[in-house]
């Protein structure tokens, strides 16, 4: 199963290394990493996407938990959390296609960000399942480039099931 | 007042009680060196680092405090790496100073520059590049820290050779504290009351014991839950000691490949397993899924990473292996006196002990030949158990732990978890550093002496007079054992027969030599060999093809042992 990972470490030389060896020497998939500063300074945090069954999950957790630079592990599965990605396509859109085009980002409300005479780039936002929805849709015109955040996570104020 | 980073290092081994560092020079390190003699610390110069990195890591299983390696950067750095990795398995506190090329030229490839940090950190606790003499007292207060606080591992501090120039004031932090860092200590008393309960319902406890026991000085509390409620005992090969080896009534011996029959087959059959300071490794559990299979598994370890990592338990707790088991006997302390426990576990010390003398650790004495547990059991004999003894890694390191009854923590020194040979000899001579006054022998195979033979000049001309007694077979023993049982006899590359003569190697060193041919001067050559006030080599021609039994086979359940 997939599992949303929200780790806060000490931005001090070399943290980077130390999660991304720890996944690779202990044999765990990553399937996306994102870092970023936070608010406080000299923190940062992680937001790592990683697949295994719950005790390989167990095992990561309590594997970053142990790094020393690492503050707090968050596994969002648990917990109701938002989940963001984006994605930047360059879609090949003649005249004939361009409409039907526009038409399929305004409905997953995405943002024209670059245009060309036959290319179009747009920049879409939303969890997993929206953004390979709107790969899936936009492959048939022919998706010359794409370019992928890792997911970001917040949880959310209300627990409520 | 100012000082150099090189005095402040210097400075900061005083305040963290360090007496003596094991190391070797080189030109990132010579500013320090410069600074040694103005300082109260003794520097052992061995002859080759990966003596000092297991001399330091002697030292440290030795006394229980954190042992201190000092090399230059580059191939001097990269020469500890087995070491480190040897600590880091075993949990042992060890810190490592390396020197680093100047700060401007890191990333440059420049002369003698290596990213030991980067090396290095999949096998240590934690490891630093200070970058500015201001971090330096810190940074080597957190490096003690860390090494001996939680599950204790080796630290290392890379040393630019500007930072170690730079100059500042001297101020030592009293203490540390890290946000990121809190050892999980103090047991969840809930557990504790679950674990006591399930102590007084179980017919067959077994307590397994492992290195965490001695790393955490419990042992006092180990013995008080064994004896007061009449639990009977196996350990792993680093928790040998903890409960003395020479107590009949309840200790069992190691356990796992080559463990005894009677602690197999109680781990089999027991009904509530004990684990503490201990982590399930393969070589102890055998098969997974068929082990222990009828128990009620309780794990206490400080480390939560060991819990539900390769077998699942009923009851984790994670604490420090002190703190749970005092808890554990106040609370037991309360209701002790309402069970008869002797009785109550009498059935069970009966098949333990019918087990026991249906197949008990032997081998199959020779009149001629020298077996090499005899021999063990001879060194057994004259030390009284009273030495600390080392091993080497292989069938020796085996033997040892079969036939040499450790009676105290610390008294015992061998790499468990990377299985490093080499590593005897020089922990031999940290140990033998800590304790000058004290017997210390080494265990040694024909092959894994010659791994850090060289330090033979080390022990001699700092007078440690360490004794080492080859079990000499003429074979990577273990290597050849495994192609005889499971490769069809092809010995290949086993053979080393090519081999120095070590008597007169040791005399070249300035050591004495001893060599024994036969049986019957096995006892009086020991004897006289343990008496000489040097280092001695003793090289024992023992029979050559025998093998360590009992031995499960790898993959096998702890049941499928092999026998005498
Ligand atoms: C550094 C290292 N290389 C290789 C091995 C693999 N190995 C394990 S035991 C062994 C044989 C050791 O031979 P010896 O020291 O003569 O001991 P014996 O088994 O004969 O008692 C070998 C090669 C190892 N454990 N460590
Ligand atoms: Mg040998």
């Amino acid at each position: 199963m997939k599992h949303t990972l929200s780790v806060m470490v000490e931005n001090e030389p070399g943290v980077l290394s130390r999660v991304a060896g720890l996944f690779s020497g202990r044999g765990f998939n990553i399937e996306s990493l994102n870092v970023a500063p936070t608010l406080e300074k000299g923190v940062s945090l992680m937001t790592i996407v990683a697949h295994g069954d719950e005790s390989i999950i167990e095992q990561i957790v309590k594997q970053l938990r142990k790094l020393v630079p690492v503050i707090t592990v968050k596994d969002f599965t648990e917990i109701k959390a938002v989940e963001r990605e984006m994605v930047l396509l360059k879609v090949n859109a003649e005249d004939s296609k361009r409409a039907e085009i526009l038409r399929i980002t305004d409905i997953f409300r995405c943002k024209v960000v670059d245009v060309s005479i036959d290319e179009l780039t747009i920049e879409c936002t939303g969890d997993s399942g929206k953004i390979k929805a709107i790969v899936n849709l936009l492959s048939r015109f022919g998706i010359k480039e794409i370019a992928r955040t890792g997911n970001v996570a917040l949880k959310r104020a209300m627990q409520i099931d | 007042m100012e000082l150099t980073g090189a005095q402040i290092l210097l400075k900061c081994l005083e305040e963290e009680g360090v007496d003596v560092v094991f190391g070797f020079p080189g030109g990132a390190v010579i500013d320090i060196y410069d600074a040694i003699p103005n300082s109260s610390i003794e520097h052992i110069l061995v002859r080759h680092e990966q003596g000092a990195i297991h001399a330091a890591d002697g030292y440290a299983r030795a006394t229980g405090k954190a042992g201190v390696c000092l090399v230059t950067s580059g191939p001097g750095a990269t020469n500890t790496v087995t070491g480190i990795a040897t600590a880091y398995m075993d949990s042992i506190p060890v810190v490592i100073f390396t020197g680093q090329v100047p700060t401007p030229l890191i990333g440059n490839d420049a002369f003698q520059e290596v990213d030991i940090v980067g090396i290095t950190r999949s096998c240590t606790k934690h490891n630093y590049l200070v970058q500015d003499v201001r971090d330096l007292a810190r940074t080597v207060k957190q490096a003690f820290y860390l090494a001996r606080t939680g599950r204790p591992g080796p630290v290392l501090v890379d040393l630019p050779k500007d930072v170690v120039n730079q100059k500042c004031t001297f101020d030592y932090p009293e203490s540390i504290s890290l946000r990121s860092y809190n050892p999980h200590l103090k047991p969840h008393i809930g557990q504790i009351r679950k674990v006591a309960g399930l102590i007084r319902n179980a017919e067959r406890p077994l307590i397994y014991s492992g290195g965490g026991v001695i790393s955490s000085k419990s042992h006092e509390e180990l013995r008080w839950l064994a004896r007061e409620m009449k639990i009977p005992v196996t350990s792993t090969l680093m928790g040998l000691g903890a409960y003395p080896g020479d107590d009949e009534e309840l200790w069992l011996g190691m356990l796992g490949m080559h463990g005894t029959y009677s602690a197999n087959m109680a781990v089999h059959n027991c009904d509530l397993l004990l684990a503490v300071g201990a982590r399930f490794d393969d070589r102890v559990t055998g098969k997974i899924s068929e082990f222990a299979p009828y128990a009620t598994i309780v794990h206490i370890d400080v480390d939560p990473t060991s819990i539900q990592k390769n077998v699942s338990v009923h009851v984790p707790l994670v604490a420090d292996c002190k703190s749970a088991l005092s808890a554990l006997q106040k609370e037991l302390k309360a209701v002790k006196d309402e069970v008869n426990w002797q009785r109550k576990h009498e059935q069970w010390l009966e098949q333990i002990a019918e087990w026991g003398r249906l197949h008990p650790l032997n081998y199959i004495d020779d009149e001629e030949k020298i077996k090499p547990q005899y021999v063990v059991e001879k060194i057994y004999e004259i030390t009284k158990g009273d030495a600390i003894v080392c091993t080497e890694v292989g069938q020796n390191q085996m033997w040892a732990a079969q036939f040499y009854k450790v009676k105290e923590p610390n008294t015992f020194l061998t790499s468990g978890g990377l299985g490093t040979m080499g590593y005897g000899f020089p922990a031999a001579m940290g140990a033998q550093r800590a304790f000058p006054d004290k017997l210390v022998v080494n265990i040694a195979g024909d092959g894994s002496i010659q791994m850090n033979i060289q330090e033979m000049m080390t022990v001699v001309c700092n007078k440690l007079p360490v004794k080492i007694v080859i079990l000499n077979n003429g074979y990577l023993g273990m290597v050849r054992q495994w192609q005889e049982l499971f490769y069809k006899k092809n010995y290949c590359s086993t053979c080393m027969e090519a081999q120095p003569d070590f008597v007169r190697l040791a005399e070249a060193y300035g050591a004495a030599g001893y060599r024994i041919t036969e049986k019957k001067d096995v006892e009086k050559v020991l004897r006289e060999a343990f008496a000489v006030d040097k280092p001695v080599i003793v090289d024992v021609r023992v029979a050559q093809e025998e093998n360590v039994y009992p031995m499960v086979p790898a993959g096998a359940s702890l049941t499928e042992m092999l026998l005498v």
